[in-house]
């Protein structure tokens, strides 16, 4: 504790004691994995076993995530350590990226190349029937038709309401740099409250889409994709909210200060991440 | 200074047995756990290819039947590039970066726990999984759609594992990146850095730009699988190829994620015990980068079998070509190293010398894959079971080998065995080119991969390959006295080990103190 | 040098064995009968040789600062580091080396995907774990049948004395005519196959929902075997390709002879479409 304040800010390097989370954690993980794998499989187990591992996840980080906040706020972070926290939260939202990329870049060959393949030359002609193939589609196979997402109803919503939460947080950063407390827990709360709001639509929205559009995960490629690119948005942003739901929690606690308040800049990033995604799934999945 | 060191608990607070396992935030004892856990799983997974090769002795089917043939094939690759290779360079990551670079720890000493403690959970799920209803997946270690859609419960086992592992790749990743750029001692510009951090470095980046990427092909299966989608499924307009394509993009980095550390620890050591500076450096630098870049533009010479347009094929082919130049500049900037040198080769040096040698033989066979024509012909055959093995055993695991003996006195304090390791050595060279080299012969003849069974004129050299595999095998049991000699007691290792080694790690004792550089270095 | 020896004999040997046409290759791709094979074959020689001078070269430099330049020889160690003009000509001699090679190889690649104006074209069909055959147009338009192994059981598993064709063998060939050109056109039903037949340098995977091609023309007569080359679960090692390349007229023959073989069984049992399902119907609903 003395050194962060006392001894030459830098050359000392904060190195936790050692912690019980992290195993703790690995069980969680090993509980969650075996248990989905024997869920899926139909063994009656398998589904508290998944649970036990979620649940087991939840309290590794509250253990784990409470000692960073009190090592923070015991002034054991110097400015090296906070230095870390940039390069390690930026490289990994570039890890999620990757993440998404992946799916992506499976609509992209499915819109660009599969899709045209399977409805041209040899392939239409000998194995599906002189299938179409204009997106969306849900295959050469599809027997169950579907209406495709529009883009103009709540998609363009939730973007206006993403894109005005990117706003609200901004004000809540400018808040807190500031030192204007009031203004970072309005732009906050405003903030989860716009997350909350996009959530239930976008929950609304998947109802809809199975019963009302005949839209589902076995809808074919399209259903395939815009399922699984929303539906790791969605959660994103869940995690997105509860990390700023956190950030609102430590400013009442009278965390954060205009130097030092690494904590919320990470969520912020986050949240902003998360915001870049959307706007490029509404060009791609819901307008193009 | 030890006594005013409140983070972190020292010797007689600190928790003891298991417990100091358990909850260690050393990076010294996590890289020793990294490195005992994959050396376990080399163990695990050489027995898979052992059996295999006993089922190959002769043909006809002895040993195993066909499908559980092909669940070995599948896991014996897993295990060993997930579970072997990657996590034995993460250990020498952990144990020699922040000595070699200054730092008194990892960047994020309690993150770096859980990477390594991931690896068991994952380990379990893998292993687990042979004991599931229907056995281990058996789509073989790339999992290609749609054979891995049609497997049984031990394929959803092995995509969490895969998570799993993924995970804790990406925390490692993030660690060795931030540490690296972060917490060098002052002094210690990029530019002097020693190279197996400098290859780390850019070795973790491919890491974070890939694993998510393979996380993502394994959970497209897992939702074919179970959810009705149509990812690889072209009656729902997605495609199998489509597959090939995500995995191969995480997949070719991956291959270079396994050998850009072993050519790190190389340019260690060949300049020790040439008496000589590493020759090249800021181009050794600047190839490694040129490799990894370049390794994102070529991952469909895996696929050049699937009807890719030619123009495809053609880029692939260039493009793949290409990565012979940086790879070569390698080379022969250690050749240039040990010219004119004042060359000795204890262990380390012969493992060195013996990665070149043979490593470079794996680049050629490499290079004549990259042809897309001869490619038509050797895909999936022996030709290229031959190929990998030449860069991973004779590449990566050789390297890690050398390392090994390098570091061995730091670790332990005593010097290993030098006639053990001198017959480790030349007993792995030797059964590994018994073991390996036919299958070149095999591939060209027309050997297709992953069968239990062959036709008979391939008989004799999967014979010597078979009794190859053993002798490797046994002569792994070497390495394991040099070590637990190396631990248990021995020559007494000077501060400075080898001679002429250069390099952070050398100034501090033999075996290095549990806590090292708590107050930085200042470099020159 | 021992090994390095060793080596350059065993490649040495395999160059050698092409000269012999040997019924079996052993160490070296299988004698090629089809242009195309032929220029791969010369293409992979041609590689060998530049590696193995590359090799040789490269390592017999390594070898002699290992032999002469110890520490035990007494031998100094000199300082240099760095010499750019060295640098910069082993980053150029490669890529000029490697630009011949691709030469070569541009030409075949493009010669290979060449599949327009065949002779003859038939669907190749890959099923766990057999090979339908489909003849679509050309002579023998019409003719169907799968093609699976024909190697006892006791051969494999039991001590019964393995043939000669053991695994290579299968019950109903495909039958191609000599001199001609031949798409090959392929699918799958299943999961992904291969389709190989060394002789010719073809190999092309068979892809569920897709339809891919290749082409060959056979200058020779005779029998040509090849195997499944992806991997496709329990018996893939188990679903081997035999092409049966037949002169002109007897191919017409054969031709005659299956046709006459359909019509009986056309008017005995009037449906036998059991393979022609449609490809990959969604298992789930
Ligand atoms: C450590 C791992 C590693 C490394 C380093 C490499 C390195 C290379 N690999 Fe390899 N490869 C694998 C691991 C690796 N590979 C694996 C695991 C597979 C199979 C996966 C599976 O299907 O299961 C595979 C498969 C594979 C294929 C697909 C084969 C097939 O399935 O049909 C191809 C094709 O292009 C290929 C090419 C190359 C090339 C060109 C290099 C180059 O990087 C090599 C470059 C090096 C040199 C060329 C030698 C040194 C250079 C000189 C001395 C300079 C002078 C030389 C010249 C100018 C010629 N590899
Ligand atoms: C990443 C590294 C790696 C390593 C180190 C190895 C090591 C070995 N591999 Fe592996 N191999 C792969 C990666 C690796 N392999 C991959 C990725 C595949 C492709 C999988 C696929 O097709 O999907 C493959 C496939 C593969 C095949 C082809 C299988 C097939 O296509 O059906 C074969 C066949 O011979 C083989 C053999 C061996 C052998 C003999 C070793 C030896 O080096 C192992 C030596 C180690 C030991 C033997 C264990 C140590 C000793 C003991 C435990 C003591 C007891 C010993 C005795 C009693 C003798 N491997
Ligand atoms: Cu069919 Cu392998
Ligand atoms: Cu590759």
């Amino acid at each position: 504790m003395n050194r962060a304040s006392g001894m030459h800010a830098g050359d000392h390097y904060f190195v936790p004691e050692p912690s019980k989370y992290p195993i703790v954690g690995s069980v969680a993980l090993l509980l969650f994995g075996s248990g989905a794998a024997l869920w899926l499989n139909a063994v009656p187990a398998g589904r508290w076993m998944f649970f036990l591992g979620i649940a087991t996840l939840i309290f590794m980080m509250f253990g784990w995530f409470g000692q960073v906040v009190r090592e923070s706020q015991g002034g054991r972070y110097g400015r090296r350590v906070d230095k870390s926290f940039r390069w390690s939260m930026g490289w990994f939202i570039f890890s999620e990226v990757m993440f998404f990329a992946a799916f992506f870049g499976a609509l992209f060959y499915a819109r660009v190349l599969s899709v045209p393949w399977l409805s041209s030359g040899d392939n239409a002609a000998l194995l599906w029937n002189g299938f179409s193939g204009a997106w969306p589609t849900a295959g050469p196979y599809a027997a169950d038709p579907f209406t495709p997402m529009a883009a103009w109803g709540i998609p363009a919503i939730n973007t206006l309401i993403l894109l005005t939460s990117g706003v609200t947080l901004t004000f809540a950063h400018y808040g807190l740099l500031n030192g204007k407390r009031g203004q970072l827990k309005l732009g906050l709360a405003v903030t989860i409250v716009l997350g909350a709001i996009f959530l239930a639509l976008q929950a609304y929205e998947y109802i809809h889409a199975y019963e009302a559009l005949n839209l589902r995960l076995d809808s074919g490629i399209y259903g395939s994709t815009f399922y699984l690119l929303t539906g790791f948005h969605g959660m994103h942003v869940t995690v997105g909210a509860i990390m700023l739901t956190v950030m609102l929690f430590r400013t009442f606690a009278g965390h954060f200060s205009p130097e030092h308040h690494f904590g919320f800049e990470a969520a912020a990033w986050y949240w902003h991440f998360v915001d870049v995604v959307w706007l490029l799934l509404f060009v791609v999945v819901y307008w193009l | 200074m030890a006594a005013v060191t409140p983070d972190q608990l020292h010797g007689h607070h600190a928790p003891r047995g298991v417990m100091r396992w358990l909850t260690t935030t050393n990076h010294k004892d996590i890289g020793t756990m990294y490195m005992i856990f994959s050396f376990i799983m080399f163990l695990s997974g050489g027995v898979l290819a052992l059996t295999i090769r006993a089922e190959l002795f002769k043909p006809g089917l002895q040993v195993v039947q066909p499908e559980f043939f092909n669940q070995l094939t599948t896991m014996h690759g897993l295990i060993m590039v997930f579970g072997a290779i990657m996590p034995a360079f993460v250990g020498f990551a952990n144990w020699m970066i922040p000595l070699m670079i200054g730092a008194s720890d990892m960047a994020f000493a309690r993150m770096n726990n859980w990477s390594f403690w991931l690896l068991p959970p994952a380990a379990i799920l893998l292993i687990g999984s042979f004991f599931a209803p229907g056995g281990a997946t058996a789509a073989g270690w790339t999992l290609y759609a749609p054979l891995s859609v049609q497997m049984g419960m031990g394929m959803d086992l092995a995509i969490f594992a895969i998570h799993i592992m993924g995970v804790s790749s990406i925390m490692g990743a993030i660690n060795i990146v931030v540490t690296v750029l972060n917490m060098r001692a002052p002094g210690m510009t990029m530019m002097k850095m020693p190279l197996f951090c400098w290859t780390w470095l850019i070795t973790a980046y491919l890491l974070i730009a890939v694993m998510p990427v393979l996380a993502g092909a394994v959970t497209m299966i897992l939702a074919d699988r179970h959810f009705g989608t149509s990812f690889f499924n072209a009656a729902g307009g997605g495609d199998p190829v489509m597959y090939q394509h995500i995995f191969w993009f995480f997949g070719h980095p991956e291959v270079y994620i396994m050998i850009l550390p072993a050519f790190g620890i190389v340019s260690q050591i060949i300049p020790t015990f040439s008496r000589k500076p590493l020759f090249g450096y800021a181009s050794m630098v600047y190839a490694t980068a040129s490799i990894a870049i370049l390794s994102f533009a070529v991952w469909a010479h895996h696929m050049f079998a699937t009807g890719m347009p030619a123009a495809g094929q053609l880029f692939f082919m260039y493009a793949t070509m290409l990565i012979a130049v940086p790879t070569g500049v390698k080379v022969f900037n250690w050749i240039a190293t040990m010219w004119r040198g004042s060359l000795s080769f204890e262990p380390p040096m012969l493992w060195a010398t013996g990665f070149i040698f043979v490593f470079t033989i794996g680049g050629f066979t490499g290079l004549i894959c990259a042809i897309a024509p001869i490619d038509i012909q050797v895909q999936d055959t022996y030709y290229v079971v031959a190929h990998f093995h030449y860069v991973l055993v004779a590449g990566s695991l050789f390297a890690l080998f050398a390392g090994a003996y390098y570091w061995l006195p730091k670790w332990t304090g005593h010097m290993p065995s030098e006639s053990l390791g001198k017959l480790h050595f030349w007993c792995s060279m030797v059964f590994f080119n018994l073991t390996f080299f036919p299958m070149h012969f095999l591939g060209l003849a027309g050997m297709p991969r992953r069968i239990p069974d062959y036709a008979l004129q391939f008989a004799d050299f999967n014979a010597i390959a078979s009794v190859g595999a053993f002798g490797f095998g046994l002569s792994q049991l070497i390495f394991i006295v040099v070590v637990v000699k190396c631990i248990r007691g021995g020559e007494r290792a000077a501060a400075r080990s080898w001679e002429s080694a250069e390099g952070l790690e050398w100034t501090v004792p033999s075996p290095a103190p549990h806590h090292t550089f708590e107050e930085a270095p200042v470099v020159r | 040098m021992g090994r390095a020896g060793r080596i350059a004999a065993l490649c040495l040997a395999s160059s050698v064995s092409l000269a012999h046409a040997e019924p079996h290759a052993r160490y070296n791709l299988q004698q090629p009968v089809t242009g195309i094979a032929e220029q791969i074959n010369d293409m992979h020689t041609l590689m060998l040789l530049i590696c193995l001078i590359i090799f040789v070269g490269v390592f017999g430099v390594m070898f002699w600062a290992v032999f002469n330049h110890r520490k035990s020889k007494g031998a100094v160690a000199a300082h240099f580091h760095e010499n750019t003009a060295v640098e910069i000509a082993w980053t150029i001699i490669p890529v000029l080396i490697l630009l011949g090679m691709a030469w070569p190889a541009t030409k075949t690649v493009i010669a290979m995907k060449d599949t327009s104006n065949p002779d003859l074209t038939v669907k190749a069909t890959g099923y766990q774990w057999k090979w339908g055959y489909d003849y679509l147009q050309g002579e023998g338009e019409g003719i169907r049948f799968l093609s699976a192994l024909s190697t006892p059981r006791e051969q494999i598993e039991g001590g019964a004395p393995k043939g000669d064709a053991y695994l290579l063998e299968v019950d109903n060939p495909l039958v191609v005519p000599v001199g001609k050109k031949i798409r090959v056109l392929l699918t799958a039903n299943d999961v992904i196959h291969s389709w190989w037949v060394p002789a010719f340098g073809v190999k092309q995977d068979a892809i569920p929902g897709f339809i891919r091609d290749t082409w060959f023309r056979a200058d020779k007569e005779g029998v040509y075997r090849g195997n499944c080359a992806e991997l496709c679960g329990r018996d893939h090692g188990f679903m081997p390709i035999v092409v049966q390349v037949l002169s002109a007229e007897k191919y017409a023959a054969w031709v005659a002879e299956q046709k006459a073989k359909a019509a009986a069984t056309a008017s005995a049992a009037p449906s036998a479409e059991a393979d022609s399902a449609p490809a990959t119907a969604p298992d789930k609903g």
